[in-house]
């Protein structure tokens, strides 16, 4: 904890202007993402996930800045990059790749393997030993890919293969960090833990810093040293993969995890699912003080009203909820077995400081 | 429309593996391009427009060899073959091996090399007008398409006004202004009717094909590849020109396939009006108009009559062919 962390995000924001008429006059805002903070330490995988629609895409292109924020900061390998100039960004973008959604839009159609994995040597000016083309097949390989598919075209290869070209591309500079934008969503579920595998095989052998953004708490498990939970443009749980997974203490992450297939029959005995109610509100117009409170199970008058802070409630854990569950956490999860996810908001300690806070 | 082939065709599921195991021969991809071509190939209507387009084209290009062979000059009279009395041709068209078409009423000019010499003015026209209107087209839509914002709002406001523009009450007054001055004007006659014809056909088309590349600009600009190259720090040329123009090449070639028949018709109704090129230069539209007056002799008005839709006929077939195989509504 002591060392600087290679990637700081503090209070970050992204509002999309909504715009109306031939004068483009703003009649609002898409409150994409509405300040998020934290960091990611060299070596380790942080999972960023959440429902669709709420920001996850966003805060990835902020990283990158192909967006500019709209209030924040963005720190990485201690530059601060949150307004950096697109000419002076050109020589960090070889240490921040991004891997994209959807592997059949990420690939140009018109240009061959080599092209595309070769593109960030010919963009960036770098000349290599043995050549581009040498270059490029040595990551062919690696990524697990024929390397004489050189010359072929992406409409050549299936969903799997063409991610793996996409992760190809990302790894020819040597970039420090990777942001994996559901990097198998996109894909068929037998094929997901080869990319998820391949990810982390490139880790060890890299020495990569991953942010892996996902949709659902099962992806990103195995391969996330920590998680982040996203709702509507906040994050309302951040913590390590044991603590978050065995004593998630928001409601809106209980209600992800239940949805989660638990493969030990004992603990699923246990639990109850947790199904939403209704729709992610629009982040165009977002619910007041609380987000989640138009589908909690255990809103009060106080979640209309007053902002839960992010606050650290167990050691490297932070939640943002008036009545957080499983805060002795730990210790009842390893004593009961099971999570207490009872309906009822009893024994809710911090809401009296969430009060003070506001 | 006809409807989109699905770019997963059998021949392109070839899965590489599967190819580099069986042959061990050196993998060599096929491009979109070459699988448009492969399915073209395959389009046997498509590929009969072609050969018609590539014949009229020869046929404009040696019209004089033509003539010269089997025909007499399209300007000269044939009295010989009219009758005295009814002033219509001698048999009723004068069809026969001397004159393959027949001749004119009145003064017995020959059909054949008039539309053959009309086919250089209708290619001419057609060709250049719609060069113009691409160039015009792809560059406005490619502009408002990428910038997007207060440009786009610019184009797509031209567009609007241009494809308002009342066209051919503009094409009649301007070749009246313009009659008036030809004998200041540096090109004259011919030459200037035909610049005359490309510019008014031409110019006032644009916004047709400008739409559609603003369109696909506008969605190729969202796609995922522009994000991987600016995340690599790819700079607005770069994009514009390695990553998006490979993308609108189908669609560019495609529409101007389509386009050029209809300015061949818009010629012929611009000639047919008196607009176009003055006799006794040989247009399509011209003897059409001319014909008009001589409804007993119907093969002076089936001739070139046919020619156009012909023409029209194979460029449309050429062109949705194209289309097809091309199919840029379902490449990825
Ligand atoms: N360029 C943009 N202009 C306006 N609104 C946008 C833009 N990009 C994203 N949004 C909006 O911001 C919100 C967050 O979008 P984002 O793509 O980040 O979500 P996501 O979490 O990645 O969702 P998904 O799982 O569907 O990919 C959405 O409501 C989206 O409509
Ligand atoms: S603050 Fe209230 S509404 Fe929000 S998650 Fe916690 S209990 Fe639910
Ligand atoms: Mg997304």
């Amino acid at each position: 904890m002591n060392e600087e962390p290679l990637l700081s995000v503090q209070g970050l924001e992204k509002h999309f202007p909504v715009t109306k008429g031939l004068l483009q006059r703003q009649v609002g805002a898409v409150r994409a993402v509405d300040g998020i903070s934290f960091d990611v330490r060299k070596g380790e995988t942080l999972g960023l996930v959440g429902e669709s629609g709420c920001g996850k895409t966003t805060t990835g292109r902020l990283i990158t800045r192909l967006i500019e924020p709209t209030g924040g900061k963005i720190v990485f390998a201690g530059h601060d990059v949150t307004h950096m100039s697109q000419g002076r960004l050109r020589p960090l973008r070889r240490d921040v790749q991004m891997i994209f959604q959807d592997p059949y839009s990420s690939l140009n159609p018109r240009h061959t393997v080599g092209a595309i994995v070769g593109a960030p040597f010919r963009i960036q000016g770098i000349k290599t030993e043995q050549g581009t083309k040498k270059a490029v097949q040595e990551i062919l390989e690696l990524v697990g890919l024929n390397p004489e598919h050189y010359n072929r075209y992406p409409h050549e290869f299936s969903g799997g293969q063409r991610q793996r070209i996409g992760i190809a591309r990302t790894l020819a500079l040597k970039p420090k960090l990777i942001i994996a934008d559901e990097p198998v969503s996109a894909l068929d579920v037998s094929i997901q833990a080869q990319v998820v595998n391949l990810l982390e095989d490139l880790q060890g052998e890299l020495d990569l810093t991953y942010v892996v953004i996902a949709h659902d708490l099962s992806v990103v498990r195995h391969i996330s040293d920590r998680v982040a939970v996203m709702y509507l443009g906040k994050i309302v749980e951040i913590a390590d993969r044991k603590g978050l997974y065995e004593s998630p203490m928001h409601p809106y992450t209980n209600a992800l995890l239940s949805a989660v297939p638990i493969p030990d029959p004992k603990r699923r005995a246990g639990r109850e699912r947790i199904r939403l109610q209704g729709d992610v509100p629009s982040p165009l117009n977002p619910p007041p003080a609380c987000r989640f409170h138009t589908r909690c199970w255990k809103a009060q008058e106080v979640c209309r009203t007053v902002e839960p802070p992010l606050e650290t409630l167990a050691p490297g854990h932070q939640v943002a909820c008036h009545f957080p569950e499983n805060v002795a956490g730990s210790l009842e999860g390893v004593l009961g077995g099971t999570a207490s996810t009872g309906a009822v908001p009893a024994e809710a300690a911090p809401a009296p400081e969430g009060g003070a806070l506001a | 429309m006809s409807a989109p082939l699905d770019v997963s065709g059998e021949e392109m599921r070839a899965e590489p593996e599967a190819v580099a195991k069986a042959g061990g021969a050196p993998i060599q991809g096929r491009s979109l391009g070459q699988i448009a071509w492969m399915r073209l190939k395959r389009d046997k209507v498509a590929i009969t427009g072609g050969l018609v387009v590539v014949l009229l084209i020869l046929v404009a290009i040696f019209a004089p060899l033509l003539v010269g062979w089997f025909g007499h000059p399209p300007n000269e009279f044939h009295q010989e073959m009219i009758d005295t009395l009814t002033m219509q041709p001698k048999g009723g068209s004068g069809i026969g091996k001397d004159f393959l078409f027949g001749v004119e009423p009145v003064n017995g000019r020959d059909l054949f090399s008039r539309v053959v010499y009309g086919a250089r003015i209708s290619l001419l026209v057609a060709f250049f007008a719609t060069l113009l209107s691409v160039v015009i087209g792809t560059v406005m839509g490619i502009v408002a398409g990428y910038f997007g914002g207060w440009v786009d709002t610019l184009i797509s406001r031209a567009m609007d006004i241009f494809l308002a523009f009342p066209l051919l009450v503009f094409a009649l007054s301007l070749v009246g202004v313009l009659g008036q001055f030809e004998t200041q004007l540096a090109v004259k006659g011919d030459t200037l009717r035909i610049l005359l014809l490309i510019f008014v056909i031409g110019f006032f088309n644009w916004p047709y094909i400008g739409r559609i590349i603003r369109g696909q600009t506008l969605s190729l600009r969202e796609r995922e590849f522009v994000d991987a190259a600016r995340s690599l720090g790819a700079r607005g040329p770069y994009i514009l020109f390695r990553e998006v123009l490979p993308n609108l090449i189908a669609p560019i070639l495609i529409y101007a396939t389509l386009l050029i028949p209809t300015n061949v018709l818009f010629e012929a109704a611009l000639s047919f009006l008196g607009v176009g090129i003055q006799p006794p230069t040989a247009t399509w539209g011209g003897m059409l108009s001319a014909a008009v007056k001589y409804y007993t002799v119907p093969h002076f008005m089936f001739f070139p009559g046919m020619a156009i839709f012909i023409t029209v006929l194979a460029f449309n077939l050429f062109g949705d062919g194209l289309r097809d195989a091309l199919d840029p509504k379902s490449s990825r």
